[in-house]
């Protein structure tokens, strides 16, 4: 699973979800895997906006990869434009977003809930979020 | 504006309009109907210009392609009178283009022999440019109506070519060539067609909550959108349930289709999940607005695809609570689930959907339903979704609805709905007064599942696996 995923998954127990320590996940003991992609700057414009910025510095940060600004870089700072052929190049920002989003996955491991310590397993790059028996 | 002849395909009838429709919101160009019947592969549609016909066009799947209307008439005599009339002042600009004719008759067959005077019939729009089979700069096509086994054409139409469909798409994601699926596989044409109702497109994200092996999630991505899914059951995704294709194995699963079509750059992943206890995050007012822009799903029936939740049959003894403590963490533990109503899951997905796309965004959902007048058809309805579409393929004693519905924005949300909505579920209101619908929905299903279970023999089951792919067998999503 490709990590950007995490920006938009959480604890699956109900009472979890309005607790703002179950968000984002904290991945433990995981496989990592870089599965090149090609650069997708319409969609990265798109999501930008739509992330928690605070969640995926956590993680970055939890993964132990180049840490992320403190704010949410601008979408105008994405790319710059050519003069001479209207061409647009992406900005070293936005080559980093698209490594850790859209490159970098997740293969085993487990992804654990910061509210009530239930632990989510992922194997073969599939995370399981069915509860047991007794938490629903 | 210009009228354009679109050449529909005379399947899947009233998914026609909308897929047009749908396709001229996406590429916000205006589309105004000037002719259109169910039963005709032959619609007039006014749009700005070639550029505004093509981007209608290019991707859709329940047409051939678009034409500038250059005349039309009940017989060859007022299709000239006609030609005459409406385009007179555009033949100048084909004067010395490479250009071919060619004849498209519905229902109907020329010989060459028979085609070689009608188009001679033409030589008035004085085009003094070479004849090209190929590459042809202007291409003309001369089409014939003609009344199921009528003798001559009931109606004609000229038009030059400016687009065709994307029609082929559902060649190459045919399911027979398609790496894996199972039998509740959705049939790549309709697949591919819902992909384009919800507006799936470049720099977009869509999400299938019920992905089984995965058909929808590829068809959006087909279109360039990114794309995930879950399912809740997990060999599904991970492809361990066995194939539905006979002789099929070793290792299958739904992201090496993605694979398979070049698309495993758009595919974020599959997870294993519950909808009515979703891992996703639900924005709430604080936390700001939805983030997906398109949700495409065909939720499970309820009979033997095995609509079931997460949770109890009954209440759980305190020591039966325990041994799923000590043993969950087992390899080989089963998550219990119980039977769970198919309108529940219904609403349930409209609140998701409610919660999580985008103002704008849509969800494009299939509803079964039985076609029984005593049935009173209920559409399921939620205050922040406006439905935009329904389309039906009908079956014997059933039929598939595409639901499709447009969040609001906030601001055209109705609060009293909102109010309103709220009290019908305290009350239960909901729940009794569909006990009966419910029960009369289900048996309309027996025939489906019995011709499913019975083989090729009935009509019905040719149909029904026409469409769906489905094999004989157990269906592997229980
Ligand atoms: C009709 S199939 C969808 C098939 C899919 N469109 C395809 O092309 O393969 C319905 C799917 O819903 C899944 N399902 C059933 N109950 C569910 C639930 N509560 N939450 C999520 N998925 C569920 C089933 O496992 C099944 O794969
Ligand atoms: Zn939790």
């Amino acid at each position: 699973m490709k990590l950007l995923t995490l920006n938009f998954l959480t604890c699956a127990i109900k009472t979890c979800k309005s607790s703002p320590l179950s968000f984002p996940l904290h991945p433990r003991e995981v496989e990592l895997e870089i599965l090149e992609t090609d650069y997708n700057a319409v969609f990265l414009r798109n999501i930008l906006p739509r992330l928690e910025w605070e969640a995926l510095r956590v993680l970055a940060g939890e993964l132990g990869l180049p840490s992320l600004p403190e704010s949410s870089p601008d979408v105008s700072s994405l790319s710059t434009s050519s003069e001479e052929d209207d061409s647009e190049t992406p900005t070293q920002v936005a080559q980093d977003l698209h490594r850790l989003l859209l490159e970098t996955c997740i293969k085993e491991g487990k992804l654990v809930c910061g509210c009530c310590g239930h632990e989510y397993a992922v194997k073969e790059g599939v995370a399981n979020f069915l509860l047991p028996g007794h938490l629903v | 504006m210009p009228d354009y002849l679109v050449r529909l395909v005379q399947v899947h009838e009233s998914f026609r309009k909308t897929e047009l429709q749908s396709l001229a919101d996406l590429n916000r160009v205006e589309i105004e109907f000037v002719k259109y019947a169910e039963d005709s592969p032959f619609c007039i549609v006014r749009l700005s210009d070639d550029a505004a016909a093509r981007s209608v066009i290019t991707r859709n799947i329940l047409s051939y392609g678009i034409y500038e209307l250059w005349g039309q008439g009940v017989d060859y005599d007022s299709l000239h009178a006609s030609v005459k009339q409406m385009s007179p002042q555009i033949w100048a600009q084909y004067h010395k283009s490479p250009f071919r004719f060619t004849m498209d008759s519905y229902r109907g067959s020329r010989s060459m022999l028979e085609q070689f005077p009608i188009i001679e019939s033409f030589a008035y729009l004085d085009f003094k440019g070479p004849v090209r089979v190929r590459d042809a700069e202007a291409s003309f096509t001369i089409f014939e109506d003609y009344e199921h086994n009528g003798p001559s054409p009931k109606y004609l139409y000229l038009g030059r070519f400016v687009a065709a469909s994307g029609r082929q798409a559902k060649t190459t994601y045919d399911l027979k060539k398609r790496h894996y699926i199972s039998t509740t596989s959705m049939d790549a044409e309709l697949a591919l067609l819902t992909a384009n109702i919800a507006l799936a497109a470049p720099g977009k994200f869509f999400y299938d909550p019920f992905m089984g092996t995965g058909g929808f999630p590829l068809a959006c991505a087909h279109y360039g959108a990114v794309v995930c899914g879950s399912d809740i059951d997990g060999r599904s995704i991970r492809g361990t349930g066995g194939s539905a294709r006979r002789g099929q194995t070793g290792k299958k699963d739904v992201a090496m289709n993605f694979v398979q079509y070049g698309l495993q750059s758009r595919y974020l992943g599959g997870f294993v999940s519950d909808l009515t206890n979703t891992p996703l995050r639900i924005p709430t007012v604080e936390s700001g607005a939805g983030y997906l822009d398109g949700i495409v799903c065909d939720p499970p029936y309820g009979i033997r695809e095995g609509l079931k939740v997460l949770g109890h049959r009954e209440k759980l003894e305190d020591f039966e609570r325990q041994t799923h403590q000590d043993r969950f963490k087992e390899a080989g533990y089963i998550p219990p689930k119980r039977p769970y109503s198919f309108t529940a899951i219904q609403d349930d997905i409209l609140a998701f959907a409610s919660d999580t796309l985008v103002e704008g965004g849509r969800l494009s959902m299939w509803m079964p339903t039985a076609n029984d007048e005593d049935v009173e058809l209920v559409i399921p309805m939620h205050p922040c979704l406006e439905l935009l579409s329904t389309c039906v393929q009908p079956f014997n004693k059933w039929s598939r609805r595409l639901l499709t519905y447009r969040r609001l924005p906030e601001s055209e949300v109705s609060k009293d709905a909102m109010e309103y909505a709220k009290k019908e579920y305290e009350q239960g209101v909901k729940a009794s007064e569909l006990n009966d619908f419910r029960r009369k929905y289900f048996e309309g299903f027996r025939e489906f599942e019995k011709s499913r279970q019975e083989g090729a023999t009935s009509e019905n089951f040719s149909e029904a696996k026409g469409l769906r792919g489905i094999n004989k067998g157990n269906c592997s999503c229980n």
